[in-house]
């Protein structure tokens, strides 16, 4: 059984990038679960998806301390979801912070760099990828959540390898998409900033 | 059989079809929606679907294609059946020839929602049979299951499933075959109109009927009876999905009860589970139904059983369960250590980030607008349910009520007779205009009544996933009907002051707000600009650092999420800027541009 969350902010393609998550698995045999964040909570908020692949599945959602894998769309959503992750689970991150309309309106002035710093000193495998890069690279900024999967898979320990994720997005998105997003992929996976193993 | 990965409500639809459904109707809400919609993208062909105006409305065209032999569907959200609920409780007493399955949603949280209230009491007091699914793959056949009873029983289901059910993704197995239906047609008879005798004699019958659904619920397929020892744990729907979890982290085995039926409670199969047990906790969401049916039959058959559960502070009264919560709970329960220990510690101050209008939001411009016509002036702004509820957050501050569907209306009317001295605004949106605004236009016309009505017409029904409605004369089954004009039905309805307006010109805006509210009388004024889902960005707009001071009032005024203050100056996020302009419009040292620039 693989337990990968994704966590970032409303809007970043979150959904889509667990549906590929899932359906990458799906080809290879496995069962699927997942759970989405939909309605009121996806303008703006706080977005988390669980997505948990293989034998003995009940509940869509993953326990704390159960992700082989967490997904952080953007720094700070990481931090608050990394109860979740296992003893040595790793962490993909986007090293862009976005920065919610309250703390412009309140002066707290949240910072993304502490974030990362923070996970650095506390997860054992840590990959930041440079989504800015990736983004720049391909000419659009709807890419972020495919670089991102870029990366996971290249970890590893999600039981998909690139090729799978190649072969699903081919699949799966509008053909007009595919290879602006099988090159986000690619360089997702080629953009980690650094990688920590601890 | 095919393998999909399909969300719970695209399963709930699926099994639908498969089960030769011929009538679909619903109005949308979270987390019933996309049922619905999956339903009018996988349309046989011989299946009528329609978004209906109000669940009211839905229910009741659902009833009559039943009435004349067809299969139905109904689909809504919790607070949904509370509109539907007169034509429910009534249609309880009639019945239906076709089978009839009222999908109705739970939202334990509540997660998008004005309340956390249980659709299986709703079946308790319909009288009504309650089915209750613990997985996306589970509600696929058991929807099959609710039109088989229906017909058996002639008589409406409800079918209950809640938020982690209907937007869980599970594999299923798809079946291609289709149940036929083979309608009879509307056949003339009494039994049709609802009479005081008639629904006299129908109480004696449903009294008389639940006791032996109940008994044809012990053997359900999908209710069960497992595992051995002195306890018990009972749960229904996705909290069977969390216990399991939670017995796999404790590595613990006790006797379980699955409820997929909890109404008419399945007491056969209930004194089975009972037989022998010490003690029993119940866990559930929402109310404590399951609990309340085996305390009563622990005191019906004097069982000396222990039941644990909500009503005694075991599981938690309010909010959504979850594997930590129920494992916890099961632990204690069980005696056993609870796992989920040396947590992440020390963690920075995180970001606060409640769910606000989008960047480019039409109903930014409309609030701000209304609220720069009534500066220094004393007013009340209701609100309504929708999108523009989020205009209650900082900087805007503009929805100082909101209560349910169509209130804003009619609740400005009471505060007004309470304080006539006091400007009272309604705010509605388009498609909750349709669906229960327009009676209260009436009420306020007939009483005389002197608020300010502000349609918000984004030409969408936004929050829920943008559906169509009325007003946009898309259907679903493809057709284009006319539009129904908001501002035809304001002047026919007798609003004598009745204007539209392009929210973004601010100073047009700002002026229509005022002399609405300098009207005597009721008057109108809609707001008219469509939602950025359904229309192209446009070029975003820029800070030129130059002349930009820093002082935020962009930020402070509008809080528009694109707008983010970057060292001492601020700074537009190209990404998530649609172009609406009212930055540039509100900025006191033009230091914002746009395209032409």
């Amino acid at each position: 059984m693989i337990n990968c969350l994704l966590a970032g902010v409303g809007g970043q393609g979150i959904v889509l990038a667990s549906k590929l998550i899932a359906h990458a698995a799906m080809n290879k045999g496995l069962n699927v679960r997942t759970a989405e964040t939909i309605g009121m909570a996806q303008r703006g908020g706080c977005v988390v998806s669980h997505v948990r692949m293989g034998e003995g599945l009940h509940s869509p959602l993953i326990s704390l301390k159960s992700a082989d894998m967490v997904i952080g769309f953007e720094p700070a959503e990481a931090v608050r979801c990394l109860s979740y992750l296992k003893d040595g689970g790793t962490v993909i991150v986007s090293q862009k912070s976005i920065k919610p309309v309250t703390d412009s309106l309140s002066n707290t002035n949240y910072n993304g760099d502490e974030m990362l710093k923070y996970l650095g000193s506390h997860v054992k495998h840590l990959m930041v990828v440079d989504t800015e890069a990736v983004i720049a690279e391909c000419g659009s900024t709807k890419v972020l959540n495919i670089a991102l999967l870029g990366a996971a898979v290249a970890a590893g320990n999600l039981g998909i390898s690139f090729t799978d994720m190649e072969k699903t997005i081919a699949q799966m998105l509008p053909q007009r998409f595919v290879e602006m997003n099988l090159k986000a992929l690619s360089a997702g996976a080629k953009t980690v900033l650094k990688e920590i193993i601890r | 059989m095919t393998i999909e990965l399909l969300m719970g409500n695209q399963a709930i639809a699926m099994g639908a079809i498969r089960s030769g459904v011929g009538v679909v109707t619903g109005y949308p809400g979270t987390p019933s929606t996309e049922i619905l919609e999956t339903m009018s993208k996988n349309n046989p062909g011989n299946v009528y679907v329609e978004w209906s105006v109000n669940e009211k409305s839905a229910l009741e065209v659902a009833a009559g294609a039943s009435y004349a032999g067809l299969r139905t569907l109904v689909t809504m959200k919790q607070v949904g059946l509370n509109v539907a609920s007169d034509p429910l409780m009534s249609l309880a007493y009639i019945g239906v020839k076709g089978g009839m399955v009222v999908v109705v949603a739970d939202d334990p949280g509540p997660i998008s929602s004005q309340t956390e209230q249980d659709t299986r009491h709703f079946g308790i007091f319909s009288k009504l049979p309650v089915f209750d699914p613990c997985s996306p793959e589970e509600a696929y056949l058991m929807i099959g299951d609710a039109f088989d009873y229906s017909e058996k029983y002639n008589t409406p289901v409800l079918f209950r499933p809640t938020t982690r059910v209907c937007h869980g993704y599970a594999t299923v197995d798809l079946d291609e075959n289709r149940y036929e239906v083979k309608a009879a047609g509307f056949i003339k008879d009494p039994k049709w109109a609802i009479f005081p005798r008639l629904s006299y004699q129908n109480h004696l019958k449903m009294e008389a009927q639940l006791p032996v659904i109940a008994e044809d619920f012990s053997s359900y397929r999908f209710n069960s009876v497992t595992g051995t020892g002195k306890k018990g744990l009972a749960t229904g729907g996705i909290n069977y999905a969390y216990t399991c979890e939670a017995l796999l982290h404790l590595e613990g085995e006790c006797k379980i009860f699955k409820v997929a039926t909890p109404h008419p409670f399945p007491e056969k199969l209930a004194l089975e589970f009972l037989d022998g047990l010490e003690e029993v906790l119940v866990v559930e969401e929402l109310d404590p139904v399951i609990e309340k049916q085996l305390v009563y039959l622990c005191g019906k058959y004097h069982l000396p059983v222990r039941i644990r559960g909500k009503l005694t502070q075991h599981i938690q009264v309010a909010g959504e369960n979850s594997v930590e919560t129920v494992t916890k709970a099961v632990g204690n329960f069980l005696g056993i250590p609870v796992p989920f220990t040396k947590l992440p510690e020390n963690l920075p101050a995180l970001p606060v980030r409640p769910p606000v209008l989008c960047a480019g939001c039409p109903h930014r411009a409309s609030f701000y607008s209304v609220k720069q016509a009534m500066k220094g002036q004393k007013a009340v702004f209701s609100g309504d349910i929708g999108c523009y509820t989020l205009g209650n957050a900082k900087p805007l501050e503009m929805v100082d009520t909101c209560l349910c569907m169509g209130a804003g209306i009619t609740i400005a009317q009471g505060l007004h007779r309470a304080e006539p001295d006091v400007i009272n605004f309604a705010f509605i949106g388009d498609s909750t205009f349709f669906h229960s605004g327009i009676p209260g236009v009436i009420n306020a016309v007939y009483n005389e009544s002197d608020i300010v009505l502000i349609v918000l017409d984004n030409s969408t029904t936004a929050m829920t996933g943008h559906q169509p409605h009325p007003g946009t004369g898309k259907t679903m089954m493809g057709t284009i009907s006319e539009k129904i004009s908001i501002s035809k039905v304001l002047l026919a309805l007798g609003v004598k002051h009745v204007v539209t307006r392009d929210p973004f010109k601010l100073d047009q805006a700002i002026v229509a707000v005022q002399e609405a509210a300098a009207y005597k009388g009721l008057s109108a004024v809609i707001f008219k600009s469509p939602c950025i889902a359904v229309v192209d960005k446009a070029a975003s707009y820029y800070v030129d650092v130059d002349k930009c001071t820093g002082c935020k009032i962009c930020i402070k005024e509008l809080g528009c999420p694109a707008i983010v203050k970057e060292k001492d100056k601020v700074w537009i996020d190209p990404t998530l800027c649609y172009g609406c302009s009212i930055c540039e419009q509100v900025c006191p040292f033009k230091a914002i541009g746009g395209a032409t620039q």
